[in-house]
């Protein structure tokens, strides 16, 4: 136990010393490993539990585009539009969740549900060009370093800021993998009629968990937004960006803390490296590897890059356990 | 009536044939292999780029191109069958979702690759009908009376030859087929290939109205679910009811608001209907 003390001091400290020595390109990256790692946590919260959402573009569009707008058009700080924002997210998360769950839509259909969110959401961006500019996207009004405007041109605050959302989304992950509903949630996974017969609220648990998961989703996009003042539908919300969050998610790993995380990493560095690698010449290489890799990573390691390593350091305990019985 | 209204009524009526036979095609695997491919569109877009390719570029007679298209469609359903949902079969429903999802990424990407993001057209323009007041477009006339024939066709193969009959039963109960003598595999591959065929059959049609890119799937691609879902998984006439009445709310909806906002109406509908109807509209 103490040795893993040591492994976390010894990263944390490398990631909060990151900063001073990386040039800024690399900060750029980091920050977006950081911020698109703490997404896709949001986002397992609720997968590794089998509800797949493909509605996640729809939280993250409502938490980027909520305070840009009270921002341009009110001039209110986004210390207050970012909770109007996360809370307008969680209430949707209600809203869909709440007959979702009560009908026991689940499986594919679920998913097809929460898309058709995400399109809706899109869309109604999209069709309120007078106010976000459409499909060309906005940008905040710019005011310079303000903590008021939550604006840092110096890439510095951005990554402490990321730093915190990351580890605090890491924090909540493990409240919920420690709290008593996590063994609730895994028995609903597992068989919804036996978890109610056994006198678990199933309604309560997997609202909990969704209303959790989009407003930190929320929360992501809001602050993707302030970093690159510049927001476009395409990007923080619609079936692209919501099958993005479901792959990296899956590729790293949804059942394990860093899962979500690992797989940012993967998919930014490899999305980067083939950019540098092939140049311009070559647009869409990257995420043709990328599709590939998603396919083959489905087929052979479902539960993601981490899964597998997971699955090897914990097979003695469970043939135990198992054992045991 | 507003003869603008009763335009877009007809188009309306018009875009729901082609849907409907997209819904057709997805319908069928949903209901026979109970997957949704959801690079459904994705693949329709290849069946565009083909007809393009061998047409536009190489100078081939656009029938030929078409017959082309629709077999290399099929052929293509196969692949992802045997590929992608034959080593997964037996996991989560929802693991083969995410793993035709990542064919979506896969067959957009590839298209940017092969052909670059610009919008490209075959440049056949046909005819515009004009009945009195009201103008239509022929190419959606004969999308429409080509997916009516493509239904009915599917409907007579289902119903009058025995690998029809057995797809049927399958999709009614998978585990007691086997025991009547049915080779499960084989079903599977005839129902990936009509599937892929009937996409193919939708390419040929949509490329006469519309410009083929990499990402035109993103257009069709959840309508075609929601059409599957609202109609009730594996009804097929449900289906067809369902892409008239999107098609209908995206058509009279954009003539009165704009296309994003009924497109909007049509997935709001959609979620709420699937509250209130969850197994389909057609269902008691």
């Amino acid at each position: 136990m103490n040795a893993r003390h040591i492994t976390l001091a010894g990263g944390l400290g490398i990631l909060v010393a990151l900063p001073f020595v990386t040039p800024p390109y690399f900060m750029h990256l980091l920050i977006q490993i950081l911020l698109w790692g703490f997404v896709y946590t949001a986002w397992s919260m609720m997968g590794r539990f089998g509800f797949v959402s493909l509605g996640h573009g729809a939280f993250m569009g409502v938490g980027a585009y909520v305070p840009a707008l009270l921002w341009n058009y009110y001039g209110l700080t986004p210390w207050i539009g970012i909770p109007l924002g996360v809370a307008l997210s969680a209430l949707l998360g209600l809203v869909i969740g709440y007959p979702c769950f009560r009908l026991k839509v689940v499986g594919h259909y679920f998913a097809l549900v929460t898309l058709a969110l995400s399109q809706v959401v899109m869309l109604s961006i999209v069709a309120a060009r007078d106010v976000t500019g459409g499909s060309l996207g906005m940008t905040q009004n710019a005011v310079g370093h303000s903590w008021y405007a939550l604006q840092f041109p110096d890439k510095r605050y951005f990554y402490a800021i990321s730093l915190v959302l990351w580890l605090g989304g890491l924090a909540v992950w493990r409240a919920i993998d420690r709290g008593i509903g996590r063994e609730a949630l895994d028995a609903i996974s597992e068989d919804e009629e036996a978890a109610a017969a056994i006198g678990i609220n199933v309604m309560r648990e997997k609202l909990r968990v969704t209303v959790i998961s989009a407003a930190l989703t929320a929360l992501g996009g809001a602050i993707f937004g302030q970093y690159l003042m510049y927001l476009n539908p395409e990007t923080v919300s619609g079936i692209a960006v919501s099958l993005q969050i479901v792959f990296a998610a899956i590729v790293g790993g949804m059942y394990a803390m860093l899962g979500p995380t690992v797989g940012a990493l993967l998919t930014i560095s490899l999305n980067e490296g083939l950019r540098v690698g092939f140049a311009t010449n070559f647009i869409g290489a990257a995420n043709t590897i990328y599709g590939v890799l998603l396919i083959l990573c489905i087929i052979f390691m479902p539960r993601g890059i981490l899964g597998v390593l997971d699955r090897v350091s914990v097979r003695e305990p469970r043939a135990k356990a198992a054992t045991a019985e | 009536m507003d003869i603008y209204l009763l335009e877009a009524i007809i188009n309306g009526i018009l875009l729901g044939g082609v849907l409907a036979l997209l819904a057709l095609g997805l319908n069928l695997i949903f209901g026979v292999i109970d997957v949704v491919w959801i690079a459904y569109a994705d693949i329709v877009m290849c069946g565009m780029y083909a007809i393009y390719w061998l047409y536009a570029e190489l100078g081939w007679p656009l029938p030929l191109a078409c017959a082309v298209a629709i077999v290399g469609v099929a052929a293509l359903g196969v692949l992802v069958h045997l590929l992608i949902i034959a080593p997964i079969l037996g996991s989560a429903p929802i693991n083969q979702l995410l793993a035709t999802g990542g064919l979506l990424f896969f067959l957009q990407s590839f298209a940017t690759l092969l052909f670059g993001t610009e919008f490209r057209n075959i440049g056949v323009r046909l005819p515009i009908i004009e009945l009195g007041d009201i103008y239509i477009s022929y190419a959606r006339l004969l999308a429409f009376a080509m997916a009516l024939v493509g239904a009915v066709a599917l409907y007579f193969f289902l119903r009058r030859t025995f690998i029809g009959t057995a797809i049927r039963a399958i999709a009614q109960d998978r585990d007691i087929v086997g025991l009547m003598g049915v080779d499960q595999r084989r079903v599977y591959l005839v129902t990936s290939a009509i599937g892929g065929a009937l996409a193919g059959l939708a390419a040929c049609l949509l490329s006469l109205q519309y410009d083929v890119h990499p990402f035109i799937g993103n257009t069709f691609g959840p309508l075609i679910f929601m059409i599957c879902v609202l109609g009730g998984l594996g009804d097929m006439i449900g289906g067809f009811i369902a892409a008239f009445v999107i098609s209908q709310i995206i058509s009279i909806g954009g003539y009165y608001t704009n296309t994003e906002l009924s497109y909007v109406l049509a997935f709001t509908f959609f979620i709420v209907l699937m509250f209130v109807r969850p197994r389909g509209i057609l269902s008691r």
